[in-house]
């Protein structure tokens, strides 16, 4: 991939910004869309690698927990206590709290696949990750409102109480975007916005820097090449804070939506 | 020069977000400011704002590699 892009930033004609273009990276299986491609496979991995790293990890569990058991409780506390239990109520948190943890650990995971080394490729900054994961959250709650209330109930539960008559449609109807457009589609893209762009800006600076230090052949731009690479740099780790906040958000966002499915009143 | 012009649109799209994020951290850091225990509580709430307020933003980046 990295020679790819260097060859089409250094070209005759002068830097290339990167695009979208640069993320669709077939790996093998090439015909046409239909490929096996590089964000695929970080996935696969990806999941491998927490169901490894989660067994081994809870195997033998001690009273005085060792440093990895340590890492795990943690991040395990911080779903289930300051996101599932805070948000949903602690009378039946317990019940979404393996399918809130297991979305917080893939996204961050696939979130930090972006600045690690030789994976370098955040999986959500291709929208069909992040969109499938926002469905399944989408069919969840709407599953949970619906079994609670029946159908007729729930869709009358989308509507505040104690509104004017003739404003009703008008605000049912806003709602009815709310809950099946706007949620979903939210959810998906923001996500796959903040990893998209964060992964763009990190390539231009390194492509950018690669070739004024390289192929721009004057002296000016090989030194501005150095403050280039550095923001390059600071930017790697500015985009650690965004991929955990990330997967910080769908998941809070995703318990809020269930919270609001369970909720008595509106 | 040349260029695409949605690019721009981003650009405007990210000013009103902007500011809305500064707002919502704004008063988040008043709030614990003023009463620091309730920071767990607020601090759900200033990222549950800052992600709603962000998405605008996102979608305008969305449109702006979607129309080019």
């Amino acid at each position: 991939m990295s020679l790819g892009l260097l060859a089409a930033a250094g070209g005759e004609e002068g830097f290339t910004a990167p695009g979208s273009p640069d993320f669709w990276q077939p790996l093998f299986g090439t015909s046409g869309a239909l490929a096996v491609t590089r964000p695929a496979i970080v996935l696969v991995i990806s999941a491998v690698i927490i169901m490894v790293v989660l067994s081994v990890a809870t195997r033998r569990l001690s009273i005085v927990p060792g440093k990895g058991q340590m890492l795990t409780e943690a991040t395990y506390g911080l779903v289930r206590n300051s996101i599932a239990r805070d948000i949903i109520g602690s009378k039946d948190f317990l019940r979404f709290v393996p399918l809130l943890f297991s979305c917080f650990t893939l996204i961050l995971l696939n979130n930090l696949f972006g600045i690690i080394p030789f994976f370098q490729y955040p999986t959500m900054a291709r929208i069909a990750f992040p969109l499938v994961l926002a469905l399944v959250i989408f069919v969840v709650y709407h599953y949970l409102g619906i079994k609670r209330r029946g159908l007729g109930g729930y869709l009358g539960s989308l509507l505040p109480p104690g509104l004017p008559g003739w404003i009703k449609p008008l605000v049912f109807v806003l709602e009815l975007i709310t809950y099946f457009i706007t949620r979903p589609v939210t959810l998906a893209l923001r996500l796959f916005g903040n990893m998209f762009a964060g992964h763009l800006l990190l390539l231009l600076f390194i492509t950018g820097g690669e070739y004024m230090l390289l192929h721009s052949g004057s002296l000016g731009l090989q030194i501005f090449s150095i403050p280039t690479f550095g923001m390059g740099v600071v930017m790697t780790v500015f985009e650690l804070l965004v991929e955990f906040l990330q997967a910080y958000i769908f998941t809070l966002l995703a318990a809020l939506y269930i919270a609001g499915s369970l909720a008595d009143e509106h | 020069m040349e260029g695409n012009i949605a690019i721009l649109g981003y650009g405007l799209s990210a000013i009103g977000p902007g500011i809305g994020v500064g707002l919502i951290f704004a008063a988040y850091i008043n709030g614990v400011a003023r009463q620091p225990e309730a920071r767990g509580m607020l601090q759900t709430i200033a990222f549950l704002g800052f992600a709603l307020t962000e998405a605008l933003a996102i979608f305008g980046l969305a449109l702006a590699f979607v129309f080019r």
